[in-house]
This record gives C-alpha cells, sequence and structure tokens, in this order.
C-alpha cells in the first residue's frame, strides 16, 4: 500500500468514526448508558418510600428468588415469583408454537402466489405489523371480552347461553400476544421460503416421497433459519412483553415486564426490580446469541 | 411459466393462511366499525354517528395529548434521522474498518433490548436527572424517542446507501466538485428515498410507544397512547375506539407512502 493510499484509508476510518459519534452519544445518554445504572441500582438499599438508600445490599438480587420470612429473618423459595417466571416462559413458548403454527401456512401462502399478488398479500401482513401494538392489543380486547364480538356471535347462534369469561386469564393474555406478534413469525418465514427453490419440491415427488415426507425432509431443514429467526422475533418481545399482559390478563396474570413495572409502582423495591429487569435482559441475549450462531450455520449450510 | 402450481401446494396451507388474514383483520375491522357507533356502549350497536369523533375532538385531555404526541414524534424523528443519516454514511461504502462491527451493533442496541428494561433504567437516570437540574421538560421524551428510533431511521437510509452506484460521486469528483458539493449535489438527492422512508418510519415507531413514554414521562406528559392505556383502567368508552381509529389511519397513511417511496423502480 503506498503512503498516500494509506492515509486516505485512515481519514476514511476517521470519518467513519466520526459521522457515527452524534448517533452513538445520543444512544449512550438515552439508552444504553443508563443500562449502567440499573446494574448498580440492583445492589443497593430500598428506601422506604421508593427510589433507593445509598447502601450496598445483596437483597434486591437475592429478592428475585427468595423472600425473608418476616419472624424469623430465614429465606424461602418466593412461590409468588416463580410462578410469574413459569407464567412468562410458559406463555411466550406457547405464543411462539401458535405463531409458528399460524404463520408457516401463512407465509408459504404468500410466497406461493404469483409476484403480483403476493406484493398485495405481503402489505397486507406488513400493516398489523407497523400498526400500534396497543391498538391491535385494544382490537382483540374487542373481540374477546365478555359482551365482545366472539360472545356476541357465539350467543346469537345459540352455541352458549351465558358469555364464555376469557378475558383476564392466561388463555386471553395468549391469544392476544399470538395475535400481535404473528406479523413478526410470518416475515423472516416469508423471506426464508421466498428464496427456497421450488425445483426441489419437484424432486422430491420425483422420488416419491409423500407430501409430509417433502415438508419434513425437504422444506423444513432448507427454510430453518427463518424459523429460528421467527421464532426469537416473536419469543423475545414476548418474554418482555408489558402492554398485552396488562390490557388483557388484568392485575393477576401478570408477567415478568408487569411484575417490574409493580417493583418500582406499589412494590417500592427498586432494587428488586432493577435485578428483574437485568434477569430478563440477560435471558433476552442468550435467546439472541442462540439466534445469531444458528443463523451463522444456516448461511453457510454446506460448510 | 415453467412452475407448476400443484407442486407447491401444501393440503390445509391455503386455508389456514387465509383463516389467519381474517384473525388478523376481523378484530381491527370490529374496533373501526364499534368507533362509529353512536350508543353509548361499546357492546350494543345503535347506529352509525361520528358523535365518538367529536366528543374526542372537544376532549381538551385528548387534544393536548395529540398535540404533545406529534410534536415528540416530529422533533424525535428530525433528530433520529440526522443523525441515523449521518451514521449510515459512516458506516457503508468504506473500507471495512476496525470498530464498524460495535457501531452496528450499538446502532441496533434499541431493537435487542427488551422495551421495559431501557424504560426502567430511563426512568431512574432522567429521575435523576430531574432532580438535580430541575427540568422537567418534554426534553426527556424527545431524547429517549429519537434514541430508539435510530435503528428504524438508519436501516433503510444504510439499504439505501448499499444498493447506490460509486460511479456518480466519482465523477463528480473527477469535475472538481468539493466533497461538500459532491454530497450536496449528487449523494443527497440519490439518497433522498431513503432518508424520507426512515424517517417516516422514525415517526411511526414515535408515535406508537407506550412503554417507554409511560416510564419516562413527568406529571401532565401524557402522549396519545399512553392516554389510551391510562383510559383502559376504567371502563373504555368508544371514545378511545374512534382516537386508535384515526391513529390507524394515520399509520396505514406513512406506510402506503413508505411502499411507494422504497419500491424498486422500473
Amino acid at each position: 500500500m503506498s503512503r498516500a493510499e494509506d492515509r486516505q484509508a485512515r481519514a476514511s476510518t476517521r470519518n467513519g468514526w466520526l459521522l457515527s459519534v452524534p448517533a452513538l452519544l445520543l444512544l449512550l445518554f438515552a439508552a444504553s448508558g443508563p443500562l449502567v445504572i440499573v446494574i448498580v441500582y440492583s445492589f443497593l438499599t430500598p428506601g422506604q418510600y421508593g427510589n433507593v438508600v445509598w447502601g450496598f445490599s445483596p437483597d434486591g438480587w437475592i429478592g428475585v428468588l427468595f423472600t425473608r420470612d418476616i419472624f424469623d429473618d430465614t429465606l424461602g423459595l418466593a412461590d409468588a415469583h416463580l410462578t410469574i417466571f413459569w407464567r412468562s416462559v410458559k406463555l411466550s413458548l406457547e405464543t411462539t408454537v401458535l405463531t409458528f403454527l399460524a404463520g408457516f401456512p401463512t407465509a408459504w401462502f404468500i410466497a406461493t402466489r404469483p409476484p403480483k399478488a403476493r406484493a398485495l398479500w405481503l402489505f397486507l401482513i406488513t400493516i398489523p405489523f407497523w400498526t400500534n401494538l396497543l391498538i391491535r392489543t385494544f382490537a382483540i380486547n374487542e373481540v374477546l371480552r365478555s359482551e365482545g364480538l366472539m360472545n356476541t356471535v357465539l350467543m346469537k347462534l345459540g352455541l352458549i347461553s351465558a358469555p364464555i369469561q376469557v378475558m383476564y386469564t392466561d388463555t386471553a393474555v395468549l391469544i392476544g400476544m399470538a395475535y400481535v406478534y404473528l406479523p413478526l413469525m410470518v416475515l423472516p418465514l416469508f423471506a426464508a421460503i421466498d428464496r427456497f427453490d421450488m425445483k426441489l419440491l419437484e424432486a422430491g415427488y420425483d422420488l416419491y416421497a409423500s407430501r409430509w415426507q417433502v415438508l419434513r425432509h425437504v422444506i423444513l431443514p432448507i427454510v430453518k433459519p427463518g424459523i429460528v429467526a421467527g421464532s426469537i422475533l416473536v419469543f423475545v418481545p414476548s418474554l418482555g412483553a408489558y402492554v398485552t399482559p396488562r390490557v388483557l390478563g388484568g392485575g393477576k396474570n401478570m408477567m415478568i415486564g408487569n411484575f417490574i413495572e409493580l417493583q418500582f409502582t406499589q412494590g417500592r423495591n427498586w432494587p428488586l426490580g432493577a435485578a428483574l429487569s437485568l434477569l430478563l435482559l440477560i435471558v433476552v441475549m442468550v435467546a439472541l446469541l442462540v439466534y445469531v450462531r444458528a443463523a451463522n450455520k444456516g448461511s453457510n449450510p454446506h460448510g | 411459466m415453467a412452475k407448476r402450481f400443484d407442486i407447491a401446494r401444501l393440503p390445509g396451507f391455503a386455508p389456514i393462511a387465509l383463516l389467519s388474514f381474517v384473525a388478523l383483520y376481523l378484530p381491527i375491522f370490529t374496533l373501526v366499525g364499534y368507533s362509529f357507533n353512536a350508543g353509548n356502549s361499546v357492546a350494543v350497536w345503535s347506529g352509525f354517528s361520528l358523535h365518538w369523533y367529536s366528543a374526542a375532538w372537544a376532549n381538551e385531555t385528548v387534544k393536548a395529548a395529540t398535540l404533545r404526541s406529534l410534536s415528540i414524534a416530529t422533533l424525535a424523528s428530525a433528530i433520529a434521522t440526522v443523525i441515523a443519516t449521518m451514521a449510515a454514511i459512516g458506516t457503508t461504502r468504506r473500507r471495512a474498518f476496525k470498530g464498524q462491527t460495535l457501531i452496528y451493533v450499538a446502532i441496533n442496541q434499541p431493537l435487542m433490548v427488551p422495551e421495559i428494561v431501557t424504560a426502567v433504567a430511563l426512568m431512574i437516570f432522567f429521575g435523576m436527572l430531574k432532580q438535580v437540574t430541575g427540568y422537567q421538560g418534554l426534553g426527556y421524551l424527545i431524547l429517549a424517542h429519537a434514541a430508539f428510533c435510530i435503528p428504524f431511521a438508519y436501516l433503510p437510509i444504510r439499504a439505501r446507501l448499499e444498493g447506490m452506484d460509486l460511479s456518480l460521486e466519482t465523477a463528480a469528483a473527477d469535475l472538481y466538485a468539493s466533497p461538500w458539493q459532491t454530497f450536496r449535489h449528487v449523494t443527497l438527492p440519490l439518497l433522498g428515498p431513503g432518508i424520507a422512508a426512515g424517517a417516516m418510519l422514525a415517526f411511526v415507531i414515535s408515535l406508537d410507544d407506550v412503554v417507554i413514554t409511560e416510564f419516562v414521562k413527568s406529571g401532565g406528559q401524557d402522549t396519545l397512547p399512553t392516554y389510551m392505556l391510562g383510559q383502559m383502567r376504567r371502563a373504555i368508552t368508544p371514545e378511545v375506539n374512534a382516537i386508535s381509529t384515526l391513529l390507524l389511519g394515520l399509520t396505514v397513511a406513512l406506510l402506503t407512502a413508505f411502499f411507494l417511496l422504497t419500491r424498486k423502480r422500473g
């Protein structure tokens, strides 16, 4: 490399950094940086009326799993917390499975339309994708609540005599989350199926494979990166969901997002809230790492 | 076309797909439909009326929240778009440099961290700042929104840059245009649709935000979504349906514009 080229390359790197600095500074100030404060807060003592008192205490982290007995000060497993963690994980997994079962046929259907129709079907998926999550939660609420669309129709048809009480149950939260996150599953699946070479199906059928065998042994393995991407895109926001469980689950069927909020409001235990936030962040980061590794494998299937 | 359709057909897939589309749109149409309900109740249909739209319009709280939402979204998306454009130019079309991946990860960080975690972090940090500086204004919300809008503005601009032909800029430089002139008269016009698309996505994302706003706002700083969430605690009125329908209309209009802007030419 000549000297002039060398100088040019260095200038280019410098400009690259300089141009990125404003974005990085804003993110440091109003997104990533404050996460450090959360780490500090998780090791402080809760103040009596919320906030914290500046003094080290491991109780925030201990409180994630244990409660201290008020009488003899012994530690016991916090069943209520475990119930909330288990509900969050279970509902998020169920949401992922449900959106896959509905989303895979939907993505396949869109990808196999003729090009012009395909753009329209895809647009129909993108509209809910970009529509306010709160509005979509309200919309599913209109269907599920006791005087809502579902119960009205079922009662008019004479199938039920009294409204089914779905609202404020885990089922309502599950239906709601599957509803709001379905587009997040369909879009990456579509991207994967769109690249799928349909000639491979011909090859499969020529070799006397049944439709099920073709699906199982040809289609699914090849579109696997799309399946992994869609699952992560649904699982991660489900796990941190706040709005949907709050509106559809009411106060009783909390998920971890609502439980975190509770610590900063009525719970008045900010260190516990901080520790719970970090726990959620760690789980999400692990899920994302799994995704990145799976995606890297997927991009090099013959390697 | 050589592709035979029966080959790509998998039994049961089309009905499930159509059902999914019905399931996606039926609730939205119900919500929109009930916003035109004349009656007081959200349950019983008692005829067509624009009553709830005028009720929402007459509601000073709603008006203030709408104005606040729009000003935050405008300012936040403007800030995010300008600095995302700079970052996109800084991280594309040059020799890969040390730290480039780091910048990329940092910019996309808001897409990875759960919103509730960022919300809690900002509540604590901005709470401290509010106490220290005494400033309680909308600035916090604007900066928080601008920050999480950055990746949404960055990604379409970056995509546009990567698809752009370098030779036009080389030609401009050969004709003795200064770097600034090249940028102003060649790069920027070519980049226009990408910037517009990024700005629109940022605007929509800011307008939609509930969680971070809910935690960062000071008293009396409700945006439209946090106002609506607050209404959910009490009995839902068709007024909320009317507001939702208007927001929905705005989103669909912006999205349509976005698709027209990013559509491949020719």
